[in-house]
């Protein structure tokens, strides 16, 4: 609990009482940190967060401000340098900064945060990745508003566990990078949950004629539904495989099969199967809104993570201004409990910080097209 | 029980596959002692053709036997023609080089087919129709072993004995034989070697398409890529049961299949290829000619 937290809540009990303090709390204003690259050869990741951060500000204090207090941002640069991060970090919990958005780059970011967790200053990161820096569990105060690098297997786990209710998991994957990283974390999520049980973890032969034996080892198994971490090629033969000996196991897959050549050569064996992708937010209205605004106000098209950077932006006010307070614990609350209209539809953030509906959803063939089912 | 059962028809399965391509590697080697690298390819065009062949028939509505059958004598054909091609350009005027030479010559024709393929029609993966249909009467064993599987079984083990016999009783394996045990001497008694040799070429093609059309009937898909796999899978099998006899790439090749099968099933699939090769390695080091093979004695 700092001073300025501690005039605040004054203030607002004496405002119920006196109705006073009006002037004092126009003078203040709640300070928006906007840290990330804004120069060097990744200023480009940076620049439209701080473009978005502007915008949704002016959106802000043009109606008014937060609880009648304008939002004032403070752009810092950290070039996406760790070394620099810790400085801009620095600089900015010493300018007495409400709440960051930012940083960019994951490595920056990691270097930041003990700063500001040690300051009580909630960060939310538009772009930074890196699974550990939400699940660790290090920096209670660190939200973010992209997937992190394991969001398809979460995605892929929680559908099974919770929506279709599976008990038995088999994970398979093709034992490249990217479907076995996929297949580790969907494992240890399913381990992690309790509610289910990984029956099988086996890596596949990419390439081979006939997939059978692991087959009849998924239907020993007794697994209620597969997920597999691979490409389409592989994804199609064990489909094929599976439905040919009457198997009617539940399919699950990634974004590597959620192509449509999977669709063309499973046939009719693809229908039913699920498969994660990224949400399509080009419908929304708040996505539209904030992508024209930028269009008019900077007459190209946004950047990278502007879509992230304006969720962040907006999930931040929201917080503020629900919390009645620039108190973290407060804000934080709201975040977790709170829905709030992003680019990514009515998002909120789960315990480690991720936002969820951010990123990965899925989808399932039906009648021979992927159909999102979430 | 019923999961042993499982796995050795899925070995049986992986191992009929195998020994359609394997069988082409072995009368090769067994003829003029040459690896023929690209067999495999000759398979992927073999599978490629019988795909626009059986498009185009089943888009003027032939019948679905008729479409297998016309396919398959398209994609034998053709196949034939490559294989012919490929002897003729790239391995017969090495004849009488070293052994290295074709060798080398027959890895070359096998990139060149394969980005040939990869040029000339799609990089990407393509849905390939399933020819063989689900018949009724397997409906109860269909979580053992599936139609397709017991179609590429019996062709696997008629087309084996065909061979056997052409082998032993007709003047072209007798002459086959000959050029086998002795090229010159063969020559000298007035055996073509060159018509023999070519032979042996369009016979493994053929082989190979047919092998390519069921398949890749089976597995649903193909690309450029297909026959490679397929290929170094299919050439272990024939060097596990003795490269130059026909028994022997069937046998080796089924005892490949199960060895995977089994590995899978009782280990982890992680460790299928590890078995496997170990396998091989375990039986090349007590019988050095493979299981079936021939030991070769050095004439000094």
């Amino acid at each position: 609990m700092n001073l300025s937290v501690k005039i605040t809540s004054f203030c607002a009990a004496a405002l119920l009482a006196l109705g006073l303090c009006t002037s004092a709390m126009a003078a203040d204003t709640i300070k928006i940190g906007v840290a990330g690259a804004h120069s060097g050869d990744l200023a480009s990741y940076g620049l439209p967060t701080v473009k978005a951060a502007e915008l949704v500000a002016a959106d802000i204090n043009a109606a008014g401000g937060i609880n009648g207090k304008k939002v004032e941002l403070l752009v810092e640069d950290d070039v996406c340098k760790p070394e620099v991060a810790t400085n801009t970090a620095t600089k900015l919990v010493s300018e007495g900064v409400n709440v960051v958005i930012g940083h960019i780059c994951s490595g920056a970011t990691k270097a930041a945060l003990p700063i500001y967790r040690d300051a009580h200053v909630i960060v939310m990161s538009p772009s930074a990745t890196n699974p550990a820096l939400t699940q660790s569990g290090d920096y209670p105060n660190f939200y973010r508003t992209i997937a992190s690098d394991d969001a398809q297997a979460r995605t892929e786990v929680n559908f099974a566990i919770n929506k279709l209710g599976v008990k038995k998991i088999a994970v398979i994957h093709d034992k490249g990078d990217y479907g076995k990283g996929l297949a580790e974390f969907a494992k240890k999520f399913i381990d992690d949950s309790g509610k289910a049980k990984v029956v099988l973890f086996e890596g596949i032969t990419p390439g081979a004629v006939d997939y059978s034996a692991i087959v009849q080892k998924i239907r020993r198994s007794g697994a209620d539904a597969v997920i597999f971490g691979g490409y389409h090629p592989e994804a199609s033969k064990i489909v094929t495989q599976m439905r040919k000996k009457r198997m009617k196991t539940i399919f699950i897959s990634d974004d590597g099969v959620k192509d449509d050549t999977f669709i063309k050569v499973a046939g009719k064996y693809a229908e039913g199967v699920y498969a994660t992708g990224p949400a399509d937010v080009t419908a929304n209205p708040v996505t539209r809104e904030y992508r024209e605004k930028y269009k008019k106000a900077y007459g190209d098209e946004p950047g990278a993570f502007f879509d992230n950077a304006v969720a962040a932006a907006l999930a931040l006010t929201n917080a503020i201004a629900k919390a009645g307070s620039t108190d973290p614990a407060a804000i934080a609350k709201v975040l977790h409990t709170e829905d709030v209209a992003t680019p990514f539809g009515m998002i909120h953030f789960d315990k480690h910080g991720d936002a969820t509906g951010v990123g990965f959803t899925m989808y399932q063939v039906r009648d021979g097209k992927y159909v999102q089912v979430q | 029980m019923d999961y042993f059962v499982e796995l050795f028809f899925s070995g049986l399965t992986r191992g009929s596959i195998y020994a359609l391509i394997a069988l082409g590697y072995t009368m090769v080697y067994g003829i003029i002692g040459l690896i023929n690298f690209a067999h495999g390819e000759i398979y992927m065009i073999g599978a490629f053709t019988a795909l626009i062949v059986s498009t185009v028939l089943s888009i003027f509505g032939f019948p679905l036997p008729a479409i297998i059958i016309l396919t398959a004598l398209a994609a034998a054909i053709w196949a034939s023609a490559y294989g012919y091609t490929v002897e003729k350009l790239a391995y017969r005027p090495l004849r009488n080089a070293s052994r290295l030479s074709p060798l080398i010559s027959a890895i070359g024709m096998s990139i060149f087919l394969q980005n040939y393929v990869l040029l000339a029609q799609t990089p990407d993966f393509l849905p390939f129709p399933a020819l063989i249909p689900d018949f009724d009467f397997m409906e109860p064993y269909a979580g053992f072993i599936g139609s397709s599987d017991l179609v590429i079984l019996v062709t696997t083990t008629v087309i084996m004995i065909l061979l056997t016999l052409l082998i032993k009783f007709t003047r072209t394996g007798k002459a086959m034989r000959a050029t086998a045990q002795d090229r010159k001497m063969a020559m000298l008694v007035g055996i073509n070697v060159d018509h023999v040799i070519s032979i042996t070429f369009i016979l493994g093609s053929a082989l190979a398409a047919i092998g390519g059309m069921l398949i890749a009937s089976h597995i649903g898909q193909i690309n450029f890529y297909i026959g490679f796999i397929a290929g170094i899978k299919a050439f272990t099998a024939a060097v596990l049961g003795g490269i130059g006899s026909i028994p022997g790439a069937v046998l080796g090749s089924f005892i490949l299949g199960l060895t995977e099968s089994f590995a899978t099933g009782y280990v982890s699939s992680d460790y299928e290829d590890v078995f496997a090769f170990s396998l091989l390695v375990l039986i090349l080091i007590f019988r050095p000619s493979g299981l079936l093979g021939k030991a070769t004695i050095e004439k000094v």
